[in-house]
């Protein structure tokens, strides 16, 4: 079976990747793009460390066919910072101390950006709940929720 | 994880073709939820992948008869935000929402949920309680069904060689009508029901309940009504007595299995209690809708 010629939108870039069926998005963006900021926690649909936006949904991409990906736009990680400028989040939580080891952040990032973008003023409830499909074994979850709100708040005032 | 062929069609006559001339296995691909995870560990396997997702008009919810007509591609996520099927079937959607999680929701779909037939199943009591119908296309042409003809045991389905859901149908509401979808699981989010419970009601203008439909999952291989329950209802205005009948004939009605989320016992006990905590919040729905 030959591979598949797909053409996606990742990160505002038009990018063509091949691909087997069996890979999935995780797979082609981390083994075939080199984008290995979304990582690989369980493939199962369990831990979002792989969560990315695709056709502006969040979704685990270890759950999603690289081929699905033709014609859409896929954003990860690597997008979220403008050049040396951090996202308010990346910056939230490095003040926070959000992060140890850090391999759950990523998805952490991507995912509070979603709920920001539809809920500027979320409670505290709504950011467990939303982050919900999203595992840390380090922190304890309390810095990271803290770090969203703070996040919030700026991005609030900044309007 | 083996999979030869990916085929995403843009119509249904396409998918129908390409479903009847595949060779060797072929199956269904909507949010991936269920399929992507049995395909990797080995539990299912697939010579070619039907995507279901590019066709546009299983994409798609809108009104039908008074009622509403859901595509079978449409995710959780875009379920939650159209707001009239949240306010007519607040029940059926809040069984879809209780899906995994916001990454899961921007991709389960009802059908999946459904086809899968997993006896914890979340999306499905809400649909059978509110006596919802399927269409099934295949080789021979089209046919609509009740939801429950499609589950038959655990992971299998009614539906034979070619054939898949279109859409899901949900009838007219008549005024004060509402339902309502309650699980138990052992923590507040990401697990399998212990027990899941609908419960969906009619009431006349002044609050009596005129119609009743509960129905249980995870009690049984496939969903269980509870019509000596649902009669419990029918003349009240759900007191008491009637609530204690209704738990009576949920936990009687029940068929469960031990594992590690429940006890047979406790399975049977938390029946009754969800189906009168259910029955409260539809009631109360039902009440505040002209
Ligand atoms: C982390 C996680 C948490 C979960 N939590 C829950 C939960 O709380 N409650 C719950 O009920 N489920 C849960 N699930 C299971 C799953 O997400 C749901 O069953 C979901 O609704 C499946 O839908 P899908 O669109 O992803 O189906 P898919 O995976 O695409 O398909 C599932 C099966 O149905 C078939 N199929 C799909 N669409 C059709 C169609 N239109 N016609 C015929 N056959 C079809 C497929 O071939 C496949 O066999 C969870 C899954 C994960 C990964
Ligand atoms: S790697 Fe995708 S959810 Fe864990
Ligand atoms: S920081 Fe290590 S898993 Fe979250």
């Amino acid at each position: 079976m030959s591979k598949h010629h797909v053409t996606a939108t990742i990160n505002g870039e038009p990018t063509e990747f091949l691909c087997e069926t069996s890979q999935s998005l995780l797979d082609v963006l981390r083994d075939e793009l080199e984008l290995t900021g979304s990582k690989e926690g369980c493939t199962s649909g369990d831990c979002g460390a792989c969560s990315v936006m695709l056709d502006g949904r969040l979704v685990c991409s270890c759950l999603v066919l690289g081929v699905e990906a033709s014609g859409r736009t896929v954003d990860t990680i690597e997008g979220m910072a403008q050049g040396a400028d951090l996202h308010p989040l990346q910056r939230h939580f490095l003040e926070g101390a959000a992060l140890q080891c850090g391999i759950c952040t990523p998805g952490f990032l991507i995912a509070a950006r979603a709920l920001l973008e539809r809920t500027p003023d979320p409670t505290e409830t709504e950011i467990r709940y939303w982050l919900a499909g999203n595992l840390c074994r380090c922190t304890g979850y309390d810095k990271i929720v803290r770090a969203v709100m703070d996040a919030a708040a700026e991005m609030r005032g900044a309007r | 994880m083996k999979a030869q062929q990916y085929e995403a069609p843009d119509s249904i006559d396409k998918a129908v073709a390409l479903l009847a001339a595949a060779k060797g296995q072929a199956r269904v691909l909507a949010g991936g939820t269920d399929l992507l995870i049995q395909m990797r560990v080995g539990r299912l396997s697939a010579d070619t992948i039907v995507d279901i997702k590019c066709i546009a008009e299983l994409r798609k919810i809108s009104r039908e008869d008074g009622g509403f007509k859901i595509g079978a591609a449409v995710s959780g996520a875009e379920a939650d935000e159209h707001a009239e099927l949240v306010a007519h079937w607040p029940g059926v959607v809040e069984g879809w929402e209780l899906i995994g999680s916001t990454q899961i929701q921007g991709r389960a779909t009802l059908a999946g949920n459904l086809c899968n037939a997993s006896p914890a199943a979340d999306g499905v009591p809400a649909l059978i309680a509110a006596g919802a119908q399927v269409t099934i296309v295949g080789p021979n042409g089209s046919r609509k069904v009740p939801v429950e003809a499609i589950p038959t045991g655990p992971g299998r389905n009614s539906l034979a060689k070619g054939e898949f859901v279109t859409y899901f149908h949900l009838p007219k509401r008549p005024p004060h009508s509402s339902d309502a979808y309650l699980r138990l699981i052992p923590r507040t989010e990401m697990d399998i029901a212990v027990v899941g419970c609908a419960v969906n009601l009619t009431l006349d203008a002044g609050g009596t309940c005129t119609a009743a439909s509960v129905a249980l999952g995870a009690v049984a291989p496939t969903v269980v009504k509870v019509p000596d329950g649902a009669k419990a209802l029918i003349g009240t205005k759900l007191d008491a007595a009637a609530l204690d009948k209704l738990a009576a004939a949920a936990s009687a009605a029940c068929k469960p299995i031990d594992d590690k989320r429940g006890t047979v016992v406790y399975r049977t006990k938390i029946a009754g209690v969800l189906a009168r905590r259910a029955a409260l919040i539809a009631y109360e729905r039902a009440r505040k809708r002209a």
